[in-house]
């Protein structure tokens, strides 16, 4: 393992952020605050949704946002980088074993999910006014999850970004990421499913289901969410899944 | 310490469309699918037992057509394509057994600017520094010297996407050369450049081979191989067909000299005479001129000069070609470099 060629890669993603800091964050963060904005204040504000909603939809939003933009952060860059142009092919000349690049591009993406996620989480409660109700009770849990939860966006947005192609990033929206959000319970608990039980199960394949339950879990005191316990494990043999098809793909592309 | 390069048996079939980079430009290639009960198989073969062994510290070309399995040779010598049989060293090391000690000693030039198009030109020399362990001050200053070296100061501080084909091709060669490495692989480094910078790249090159450096790269252009290579290996359909310094190549070909004559008429018993004559292998006539294929040049003048007078012809215009690796590749496959 060469550590400076590493960080010399992590420094180069980082540069790249850096430069892209404000589209990049408008283009994470603008959807989910304007959502939070209709459905955790004008709603909630006019008496159509209980102001209880708050507490559900918070967490929901900071699961979304991590998850979307560590993905992106991933994702995107590889997809383009792998066309034609073979941009990746500097990289992959560097003196460091293939795999280490896709772990690297991991760890970039889950330091920007963690990003995201430390701006989205006041961002969001500043947006719905009073009425929230988040206790930080358990620092340790949520910072166990939160960790995996960024690990889950940066693993996914490897597998994402090495299995479409350029033209089919459209398609990756609408038919992935899409209903990933909606049945991701991140707008309601995963309790709140009872009534439709094959989908409650079906949803289970979704990892942003646990990410949004594990967030609701650990920062709400009085919402009903899975055992903070089996998120962790769920998270955790996500993100092994996700990684090892991944770096398996990513080989894959990178070699021919 | 120069480093030695050398292939065992080298072997490749692409179950897939082989990457853009290895296709040659513009060169598609048209798959020939059987149909059977199976999936349709897609397969080419790139390279068929190719050994080769290219010395320290010398400049080695790989000539051939479009297609030929150049770029697929300069891809497996690189780490970037797997060979499906045979083996590869950089030096002693085999190149799909040890990818990061051969990457440190290889600088590679590909067929397309595969350049970092997020970075401004100097980033792109910096990063590149900073991920094979340079220090700052270090990677600085080399930079500094390769964006003057290479004419391009002035843009150093823009984003390379909006360079001209000509500036990229620059500087994904000053970025080749920004770790100092012991070998430099050009694939088709003078492709779409013009004559001046053309010169200037072959200019590079030997002072960066005078260095004690190895070099290898691919053309399609004659005149490059012929100027720039010290030896050189044709191939064609992924097989080597001919190996050695060029003049050794182009003398080793019989009739390698080729004289184009003009006459103001050609008498009939003329071309007769003139494959009569020593060393003549061949005589095409066309109207009033006659192509001449033979193992001289210069010394057959005389003799066809005479020829022609006792046939009541004249002389009008001759021009002389010397035996070229074109004529090798013709007489190897019988097919021009060209087609």
């Amino acid at each position: 393992m060469n550590w400076k060629t590493f960080y010399a890669l992590l420094q180069r993603d980082g540069h790249i952020a850096r430069r892209n800091l404000i589209p990049s964050l408008m283009q994470t963060m603008l959807q989910p605050l304007l959502l939070t904005f209709v459905f955790g204040r004008i709603l909630t504000t006019g008496g159509m949704m209980n102001m209880g909603f708050k507490n559900v939809l918070l967490p929901g939003i900071m699961a979304i946002s991590m998850v979307l933009s560590g993905v992106q952060a991933v994702a995107m860059p590889l997809i383009a980088e792998f066309q034609f142009t073979k941009e990746i092919e500097d990289r992959l000349l560097a003196p460091i074993d293939n795999y280490w690049l896709a772990v690297e591009k991991v760890v970039a993406g889950m330091v920007q999910a963690i990003i995201s996620g430390l701006v989205v989480l006041p961002a969001a409660w500043l947006t719905m006014g009073s009425g929230v109700n988040i206790s930080f009770q358990h620092p340790l849990e949520f910072a166990v999850i939160a960790v995996l939860v960024a690990a889950i966006a940066g693993t996914g947005g490897l597998l994402l970004g090495c299995s479409v192609g350029q033209t089919q990033i459209g398609l990756m929206f609408s038919m992935v990421i899409a209903p990933m959000m909606m049945f991701g319970c991140a707008y309601y608990p995963w309790s709140f499913l009872k009534a439709y039980p094959g989908l409650q199960y079906a949803v289970l394949i979704n990892p942003l289901v646990y990410a949004s339950e594990g967030l609701r879990g650990s920062l709400t005191t009085n919402v009903e969410h899975m055992p903070l316990l089996a998120v962790i494990a769920a998270l955790a043999v996500f993100n092994v899944a996700f990684m090892a098809m991944g770096l398996k793909k990513f080989q894959k592309k990178a070699v021919s | 310490m120069a480093v030695g390069i050398r292939t065992e048996k080298l072997r490749k079939v692409y179950d897939t469309p082989p990457p853009s980079a290895a296709r040659g430009g513009g060169f598609t290639y048209t798959p020939s699918f059987k149909r059977s009960k199976e999936k349709k198989k897609f397969e080419v073969v790139a390279l068929e037992d190719l050994s080769l062994e290219i010395k320290p510290g010398e400049i080695f070309g790989l000539l051939g057509p479009n297609g030929a399995g150049k770029s697929t040779t300069i891809g497996i010598l690189t780490t970037r394509t797997e060979p499906t049989s045979g083996r590869a060293f950089i030096g002693e090391h085999d190149v799909w057994r040890e990818q990061v000690k051969a990457k440190r000693l290889i600088g590679v030039v590909p067929q397309r600017p595969n350049l970092d198009f997020a970075l401004t030109a100097r980033e792109i020399l910096t990063f590149h520094g900073a991920y094979f362990g340079q220090s700052a001050k270090d990677r600085n200053r080399r930079a500094e010297e390769l964006l003057e070296k290479f004419k391009l100061t002035d843009r150093a501080d823009q984003l390379c996407r909006g360079f001209s084909g000509g500036m990229m091709q620059r500087l994904s060669i000053a970025r080749a050369m920004m770790h100092d490495p012991e070998v430099l692989f050009l694939d088709e480094p003078s492709a779409g450049l013009d004559p001046q910078t053309r010169l200037l790249l072959w200019e590079i090159i030997r002072e960066y081979n005078r260095q004690g450096k190895t070099i290898v790269l691919t053309t399609h252009y004659m005149d490059e191989a012929d100027s720039l290579c010290e030896r050189l290996a044709i191939i064609d359909h992924g097989k080597k067909i001919a190996e050695g310094a060029p003049q050794a190549l182009k003398s080793s070909i019989p009739g390698g000299y080729l004289l184009r004559l003009r006459f103001n008429r050609v008498p009939e018993e003329l071309p007769a005479q003139i494959r009569a004559m020593d060393g003549v292998s061949e005589v095409r006539v066309k109207e009033t001129s006659a192509d001449v294929y033979a193992d001289r040049g210069g010394p057959l003048i005389a003799p066809i000069v005479n020829a022609a007078q006792a046939a009541g012809a004249e002389l009008k215009d001759v021009s002389i070609g010397e035996p070229s690796l074109e004529t090798l590749f013709l007489h190897h496959t019988g097919r021009s470099l060209r087609d």
